[in-house]
């Protein structure tokens, strides 16, 4: 399956671009799409921190990703 | 009442303040965030705030409905701006009114504090010489 995920921050620049498509095995998690990302941007696991968000939900055990999912890799917040 | 804004246009204090009055209201605790002229002593030309917009309103609200859930409020404004900010600009207004101050004031800084760590919106500092999203690098 191929998923879309979205980048804001940093993460855009790491990216480059506001969105990916990321392909992966059937039934990946979160924690299969932040070690697949992290081969392809290796720039991703020098960051601080960062979180995957699935459908508006910070993903903090691995969750199980579907291709109609809107997921986003949050890199640490500085709203305020 | 919770209001919750997050928008690309000036914020309005005086409108949030208006918003929590209530005639329970003992008192009103306000913060508001003030974008600062200098980090680590370098100059700073302005702060660039993008948001991920559906899910920090939603965090936003999360951050409401549990400040509600642990001190006796009548309202909570939370208002943050994006797009371009500079030095003196406000990207973040939050407002409570509480019958006692204890409340309000112990509110208000959790709602900051928590906003801070979870609500999926970030800032650029500008500089003269480069820019920097903040918090992305230990």
């Amino acid at each position: 399956m191929t998923v879309k995920v979205l980048a804001f921050g940093i993460v855009r620049d790491i990216f480059g671009g506001s969105s990916i498509d990321v392909p992966l095995e059937p039934a990946a998690t979160s924690a299969t799409l932040k070690a697949n990302l992290e081969l392809r941007f290796p720039k991703l696991a020098k960051l601080s921190s960062y979180m995957v968000a699935v459908n508006n939900e910070y993903a903090h055990e691995p969750v199980e990703l579907h291709p109609n999912d809107e997921i986003a890799i949050i890199p640490p917040v500085s709203g305020g | 009442m919770i209001d919750i804004l997050l928008t690309g246009e000036p914020l309005n204090i005086n409108d949030c303040i208006q918003k929590v009055l209530a005639p329970e209201a003992g008192g009103i605790d306000v913060f508001i965030g003030t974008v600062r002229n200098a980090t680590k002593g370098k100059q700073v030309l302005r702060l660039e705030f993008e948001a991920y917009e559906p899910m920090a309103l939603s965090e936003m609200r999360k951050i409401a409905d549990k400040a509600f859930g642990i001190w006796p409020l009548h309202h909570i404004v939370l208002h943050h701006r994006t797009g371009i900010l500079a030095v003196g600009e406000v990207p973040v207004v939050i407002a409570v009114s509480a019958a006692h101050r204890a409340a309000a004031f112990d509110a208000c800084r959790y709602i900051i504090d928590t906003l801070k760590e979870t609500v999926p919106i970030w800032k650029k500092e500008v500089f003269e010489d480069g820019e920097v999203w903040v918090a992305a690098h230990p």
